[in-house]
C-alpha cells in the first residue's frame, strides 16, 4: 500500500457517491433497472483487504448512500452483506495460481468474463437484498426478482463503462 | 474455554457480519413505523442543504411547468372569488366564522422526492422555523401527496401518498360512501381504496376525494379517478377499487400544507370517547 493507494480508494468512494446521489437517484430504467455505481467503489478495493474492515467501510458507506435516499438501512443492509460475500466469492472465483499481491480485481486487470463472473452474483446478492427488504411484506417474490436482475445487468454494464471510459489501461501483457 | 475464544475469534467477520446486520435491519425497521422516532433524514441541515442545491438546479428546468400551474390555479381561486361575491337581489347567510378558520394554509417547494421504492418520502423546504408541524397535510392543485413525518429548524420530511404506510381518509364524490385510500407499492400511478361495501354502486370514472372526517385534509380534495371496481377475493364484504391518482408524483414541485386548528381539540375528544381515529 503506497500513499497513491492510500489517496486513491478513499477518492473514488467519494465521487462515486457524489455521482450515486446527485445524477444516478433519480434514475431508474423502466422503472425496475436501478443502477447502483457506488458499489464499483467496494468491488475495486485491493483483493488483499480483509473482511473486517471491508465491513465497516461497506457499512459506512451505505448508510451516507441512505441518508440521501431516504432508506435508511436498505443500503446500508445490502452494501454489508455484499462486502460479507466479497473475500467469500473471491476465494471460489480464484484463478490457477491465485492472485498477485496488491492486486485490484478491476476489469483491465481481469478482463471481461472475470470482472462478469465476479461483479454480477455480488451485485444481484446486494440488489435481492435491497428489493427484497423493501418490499417486505408487500412485493410479490417475482418483482423483488425482476427489479434485482435488471437493477444488476444495469449496475455491471455501468461498472464496465465506467472502467473503459475513466481508468487507465495496462499496457502490454 | 480457551478453545471457545479461540473459535469465536475466528469468526470475528462473520460475527461483526451479523452485527452490523441487525443494526441496519433495526434502522430500517424504527425508521418505517410512522410513529418510530426518525433522527437520521433529509430533515437533517446538512443533508437537507445539499439536497436543496440539487433541486435550486433542476428545478430552473421546469419553472415554464411550474409557471402554467400556477396560472392555472390563479384562475380557478378568481372563479370561486366570483362565486364568494354576493349576488344583488339574494338573501344572504352568514357562516360560523369559526368554520373558516378552522384550517390554515401554507406554501412549500419539494426538495427530494422519490416514487421508486415501497416507502417512499417527500423533502420539503420548509421546517419548524416556519410553523410546519408533524401530522399536516400535504397537497397540491391536482390532489392529496401525502402528510408531514418530521420537521427541523429548516426542513420537513412528509410521507408521499406513495407510502405503503399512508391510509388517507376518503369518500367517492358522487355516493359520499367513505374509505380509505393506500397504496399498495406498485404503479406509482395508481392506489387502491379500501373499505367500500359491496353494495355501493361504485363505477370506473367516478372521482375520489378527501372525506374531511380524519382531520387532517379539508374536505373535497381530490385523490384520484376511479378506474376499476371488482369485487375483494379474501373478503367478500368489500369491493375491491383501483384509482388512477390525481397527482403525477414524479413531476410535484410546488405544494401547499394544511393545519387544521382544531386538531388538538378533537383528537382529546376522541382520546376522551375512546374512539379510535386513522390519519
Amino acid at each position: 500500500m503506497n500513499i497513491r493507494n492510500l489517496l486513491i480508494y478513499p477518492l473514488r468512494l467519494i465521487l462515486l457517491v457524489l455521482v450515486q446521489i446527485f445524477l444516478l437517484k433519480n434514475l431508474a430504467l423502466f422503472g425496475h433497472a436501478f443502477a447502483f455505481l457506488y458499489l464499483l467503489g467496494l468491488l475495486l478495493m485491493p483483493i488483499s483487504m480483509r473482511t473486517i474492515p471491508l465491513l465497516l467501510i461497506a457499512f459506512g458507506l451505505g448508510f451516507i448512500v441512505d441518508l440521501f435516499y431516504e432508506t435508511i438501512g436498505l443500503h446500508t443492509a445490502a452494501a454489508t452483506l455484499l462486502a460479507f460475500l466479497r473475500p467469500i466469492w473471491l476465494k471460489v472465483i480464484s484463478p490457477t495460481g491465485g492472485y498477485d499481491d496488491l492486486q485490484t480485481p478491476s476489469f483491465n486487470q481481469m478482463g471481461l468474463g472475470w470482472f462478469l463472473s465476479y461483479s454480477f452474483p455480488l451485485v444481484f446478492g446486494f440488489s435481492l437484498m435491497f428489493f427484497g427488504l423493501d418490499q417486505w411484506g408487500f412485493g410479490s417474490f417475482f418483482s423483488v426478482l425482476n427489479k434485482s436482475l435488471f437493477s444488476s445487468i444495469f449496475t455491471c454494464l455501468l461498472a464496465i463503462l465506467v472502467q473503459l471510459l475513466f481508468f487507465k489501461r495496462r499496457r502490454g501483457i | 474455554m480457551l478453545r471457545i475464544l479461540q473459535f469465536l475469534y475466528r469468526i470475528r467477520a462473520f460475527l461483526l457480519f451479523i452485527l452490523l446486520e441487525v443494526a441496519a435491519v433495526w434502522m430500517v425497521v424504527t425508521n418505517n413505523s410512522p410513529q418510530g422516532a426518525a433522527f437520521f433524514n433529509s430533515s437533517n441541515a446538512v443533508i437537507g442543504s445539499v439536497l436543496k442545491k440539487q433541486a435550486d438546479l433542476v428545478q430552473f428546468f421546469s419553472l415554464a411547468q411550474a409557471n402554467e400551474q400556477l396560472a392555472d390555479e390563479n384562475a380557478q381561486i378568481l372563479e370561486k372569488l366570483q362565486s364568494f361575491s354576493r349576488p344583488a337581489d339574494s338573501v344572504y347567510l352568514q357562516l360560523d366564522s369559526l368554520l373558516m378558520v378552522s384550517y390554515e394554509f401554507k406554501g412549500a417547494r419539494v426538495i427530494g422526492n422519490s416514487i421508486r421504492f415501497s416507502q417512499n418520502y417527500i423533502t420539503l423546504n420548509k421546517g419548524a422555523k416556519d410553523g410546519v408541524k408533524p401530522g399536516m397535510g400535504v397537497f397540491n392543485s391536482d390532489g392529496v401527496i401525502g402528510r408531514v413525518k418530521s420537521v427541523s429548524q429548516n426542513y420537513a420530511v412528509a410521507f408521499s401518498l406513495l407510502n405503503t404506510g399512508l391510509l388517507v381518509s376518503s369518500k367517492i364524490k358522487t355516493t359520499n360512501d367513505f374509505g380509505s385510500v393506500q397504496w399498495d407499492g406498485g404503479d406509482a400511478s395508481e392506489a387502491n381504496l379500501l373499505y367500500i361495501p359491496r353494495h355501493v354502486k361504485a363505477q370506473p370514472g367516478d372521482t375520489v376525494i378527501t372525506s374531511g372526517f380524519n382531520a387532517v385534509f379539508p374536505e373535497g380534495i381530490p385523490i384520484g379517478v376511479i378506474s376499476e371496481v371488482n369485487p375483494d377475493k379474501d373478503n367478500p364484504n368489500y369491493l375491491q377499487i383501483k384509482l388512477k391518482l390525481a397527482v403525477d408524483f414524479g413531476k410535484i414541485t410546488y405544494v401547499y400544507l394544511v393545519e387544521n386548528t382544531q386538531f388538538e381539540e378533537l383528537d382529546t375528544l376522541f382520546q376522551q370517547s375512546e374512539v379510535s381515529n386513522e390519519y
